[in-house]
């Protein structure tokens, strides 16, 4: 770095925002407070910050400008796409620029051939199986949030679905990506082809949290829709069953294309809001959903609903129509506001473990329930074990958000020590860089840093996210090995690696 | 079986002290993939440092040392009716999970399956400063810190030594089918990418010898309808199941005459381009997979030249094998892009004394 800059490094919003506007157009170069509110914080709310200055650039070249001058001046910038985050991934930085990619909402090609879609990054996550529809192709990663979420946002946060036990995360998904650097360079990654020579920097970008890039261009491939898809939805008397039922469909050789779970309280909720049809009574619910040719649909899903009958489900519908099937999938994508309405706030958390860990791990939710005071809704997609526990709350009662926090800390230290971790598919963000010291060690801290360090050296690309400092680490450790040496809340085995498990 | 893992770190420790460069070898059965160095290096063997580790059929996940033979992964899954969906080349079962995942290793059904890439959940690695880390875990999904497991596919141990890997298996298909037809390499394509865009249980399309193969795999009562329709609307016949799997064995193996000599004088190149891309140089001697998106041609030409039909076709084009691997296997990144690999690079290597060269003559 050339001292000439280091020296200029500091200038104010009114100088900032004159530069952006000389190349973006003055309206999209926002100043005032009023109007920045709508960005201070994506869908985890409990995290809000006003942005120096919010730029929503048209171009690619507009977008290189915007971070060389950030660049130059050292200037933190977060990227910005739907703003459903649910780990304050895209809270803004109060002395940065946050950059949306709204304008960029284009579906600029649909390769019908080869199967594949050029997208700007602001494209919605649905938009793009619409598009692909009428030439009998989707696109499979379908995150609940997909009537709204962003294909960058997803790219950044390597989001999943119910559909990704069969067809992948988005990772699975995405051949390309183009992005801008730092230091405003255009770069792309990847091609139309499938694994090319060498370092694999396509796989690294996934999941990144925006902290290596902005992306401004995503080729995604698209599959053809299936003949057909059906759901067993299948009610049990306790979760354990249910989880023991899902355990069974894996043994028989079939992968669902969903495999979905809720628990009493989900259910009620789910449908009172969606109507589902669901078995109130139940303890456990599961949607397994079968999708392929009309024969493979046929026999396999004779064979769950058979399973759950013979495993003692309670209840088992077969969905009967396409109206049916999509009745019983909107109450499971609707689960979250469900549970809104149900609570005055919730907070969504996102665990994952191996699929035998179930009932120890809702064992475990339940019994730190009791002692935070505190209701629990649980959201599993089961294929996968990956759990959305929703800790139900109310913000207005002093201390109570800092309580469901801290519950929610406890639930992903669960995780991590039955064997799985902190997150699954909503990212770590601001919200769960305390946990970051439970999965990893501090060697592995600083692995990550040195990987930023190699895309960003001076830290300004979404700054203060996902990975934390080496000193928060040690901080949150000792303040837990502390609380830990009062009475014992571990849950199942322990596999923390500071203690290296030896296998023999 | 045995954990080596210690030794494996002394061993790095050394090197890195004495700023040595290190080969990382496993089996042994790729050193005609990625460049020829030249190095008198040491060699750093995870070849003693095996055994599955943890596997739970029920969870269809594996973790497994390194240097566990692709053979020994094989037999145990399939005791338990399970496979290595991801398909990697064997090297007659002495491949190592380790070297499948440093050169990303998959098969026919790449474009429905994925590659090793696809399957990895997890990796244990020894870094340049003798670190042994571990990232990612043995659950489906996990997005907590860079995804340091995959990045390790396609690598070719420029990172570090990975010791440990946990990856995704699948349950056996049910009835596996194949068909076979003779075409043009043109109409090849077109009828692979047709088939592919219909929802039928295609795991693998191939070209070669002028027939077009399919491979149908699933639910029974689906592989045979689906072959039932496709014989009478296409003219595909079935080829008796004994002789396609032999010769799909062949065809990942690098054991089809379409391949013979490659491993040695004759250039293989291995083009990964946009799966409908028009076929081009007819007279060249070509065989397609993965319905078209990789295409292997053999013979003598520049990197240069076939580069600049890779990119018209949507994709690249890296020399994989025989004739003389010291120039570069791919054509130069964009240098921004250079420059952040030689960054990561020196991110986990600081003494860059992993497999230095043996990806770009650069890193
Ligand atoms: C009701 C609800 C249900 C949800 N269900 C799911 C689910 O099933 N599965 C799942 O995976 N997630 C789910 N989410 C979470 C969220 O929708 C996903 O994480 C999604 O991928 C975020 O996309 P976005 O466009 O909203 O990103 P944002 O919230 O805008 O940003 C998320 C992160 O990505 C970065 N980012 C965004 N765009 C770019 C870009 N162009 N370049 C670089 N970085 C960028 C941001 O800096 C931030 O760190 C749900 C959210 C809600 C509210």
């Amino acid at each position: 770095m050339n001292t000439a800059l280091t020296e200029q490094k500091t200038i104010n919003q009114a100088k900032l925002a004159a530069e952006f506007r000389q190349f973006i157009n003055p309206e999209y170069v926002i100043t005032d407070a009023e109007t920045q509110r709508v960005y201070e914080c994506d869908g985890l709310a409990a995290y809000c910050e006003l942005p120096m200055i919010t730029v929503l650039p048209e171009t690619i070249e507009q977008v290189q400008k915007v971070m060389r001058i950030c660049h130059q001046y050292a200037v933190p910038v977060v990227a910005r796409g739907a703003g459903t985050g649910l780990s304050a991934g895209a809270t803004p930085n109060d002395c940065g620029v946050l950059l949306s990619v709204a304008k960029f909402n284009q579906i600029l090609d649909i390769d019908t051939d080869a199967r594949l879609a050029r997208l700007q990054p602001g494209v919605r996550n649905l938009a793009v199986s619409e598009a692909a529809a009428e030439h009998g192709l989707y696109y499979a990663p379908d995150p609940s949030s997909q009537i709204a979420c962003s294909i960058g946002g997803n790219v950044a946060e390597n989001a999943g679905g119910v559909h990704c036990l069969k067809y992948g995360l988005t990772v699975h998904n995405i051949v390309k990506v183009q992005m801008v650097t730092v230091d405003g360079e255009l770069i792309e990654l990847g091609n139309e082809g499938l694994d090319s020579y060498g370092m694999d920097l396509l796989a690294l970008i996934h999941g990144s949290e925006g902290l290596l890039g902005v992306v401004t261009e995503v080729t995604v491939r698209l599959l053809p829709t299936p003949e057909k898809a059906q759901v067993v939805l299948a009610g049990f008397d306790s979760v354990t069953t249910a989880g023991d039922a899902v355990a069974k469909v894996i043994e028989e050789g079939i992968i669902p294309g969903g495999l979905e779970m809720m628990d009493s309280f989900a259910i009620k909720a789910a449908d009172d809001f969606a109507k589902a049809g669901y078995p109130r009574e139940a303890k456990a619910l599961l949607l397994c959903e079968i999708d392929g040719t009309i024969e493979e649909v046929d026999q396999y899903i004779e064979q769950v609903a058979t399973l759950f009958k013979k495993l003692g489900a309670t209840s088992v519908q077969i969905s009967q129509s396409e109206e049916q099937r999509m009745l019983f999938w909107k109450g499971r994508k609707s689960a979250f506001p469900a549970v809104g309405r149900i609570s005055p706030d919730y907070y969504c958390m996102d665990g994952t473990i191996p699929r035998g860990e179930l009932s120890n791990i809702l064992t475990e939710i339940n019994r730190l329930s009791e002692e935070y005071g505190l209701r629990v809704a649980n959201v599993f997609h089961a294929g996968d074990g990956n759990l959305h526990p929703l800790i139900l709350f109310d913000s207005s009662v002093p201390g109570e958000f800092e309580k469901t926090e801290e519950f929610g800390g406890r639930i992903l230290e669960a995780c991590v020590a039955a064997g799985g971790c902190i997150t699954g598919e909503h990212g770590v963000g601001l919200e769960k860089i305390r946990q970051m010291a439970v999965q990893f060690n501090d060697e592995e801290i600083s692995q990550f840093h040195a990987i930023k360090h190699s895309f960003d050296a001076e830290g300004t690309l979404n700054p203060g996210k996902a990975i934390p400092t080496l000193k928060r680490c040690q901080e949150y450790r000792s303040i837990r090995a502390q609380e830990q040496a009062k009475p014992s809340q571990s849950c199942g085995h322990d596999h923390s690696h500071e203690e290296e498990v030896k296998h023999v | 079986m045995s954990d080596i893992s210690q030794q494996l770190i002394d061993q790095v420790n050394s090197a890195s002290a004495a700023k040595t460069p290190v080969s990382i070898q496993g089996g042994g059965t790729k050193l005609s993939l990625g460049r020829a160095t030249d190095l008198t290096e040491t060699v750093i063997s995870t070849k003693e440092h095996t055994g599955i580790v943890d596997y739970k059929p029920v969870e269809l996940i594996m973790t497994a040392r390194a240097g566990t033979s692709l053979a020994e992964i094989d037999a145990e899954l399939n005791a338990n009716g399970q496979m290595l969906a991801c398909d990697p080349r064997r090297f007659g079962g002495n491949a190592t999970l380790g070297g499948s995942l440093a050169t990303n290793q998959s098969g026919h059904a790449r474009p429905w399956f994925g590659s090793l890439r696809d399957h990895v959940l997890g990796t244990r690695l020894i870094n340049g400063q003798g670190q042994h880390l571990r990232f990612g875990g043995q659950v489906m999904k996990n997005v907590a810190g860079y995804d340091v497991s995959r990045l390790q596919a396609g690598a070719m141990g420029a990172f570090g030594v990975m010791t440990e890997i946990s990856f995704k298996v699948l349950p056996k298909p049910e009835e596996t089918l194949s068909l076979c037809l003779e075409t043009s390499p043109q109409e090849a394509l077109a009828l692979m990418n047709k088939l592919a865009g219909t929802s039928k249980p295609i795991t693998a399309a191939s070209w070669v010898d002028g027939y077009v193969y399919l491979r149908l795999e699933g639910a029974s009562k689906a592989v045979r309808a689906t072959a039932k329709q496709w014989r009478s609307k296409y003219g595909l016949t079935t080829f008796a199941e004994k002789k396609a799997s032999v010769f799909w064995q062949a065809l990942r193996e690098h054991e089809h005459d379409f391949f013979a000599g490659t491993e040695d004088e004759k250039m293989l190149w291995k083009f990964s381009v946009n799966a409908a891309a028009n076929h081009i140089s007819p007279d060249a001697a070509w065989a397609f997979n993965w319905c078209g998106s990789q295409r292997w041609l053999v013979g003598d030409f520049s990197l240069e030249e076939l580069a600049g039909h890779a990119k018209s076709m949507g994709g690249d084009v890296q020399h994989y094998s025989g004739g003389d691997r010291h120039q570069e296997l791919s054509l130069p990144h964009n240098v921004v892009v250079q420059q952040l690999m030689q960054n990561l690079k020196k991110s986990f290597d600081p003494e860059n004394i992993f497999n230095p060269g043996r990806l770009y003559s650069w890193l």
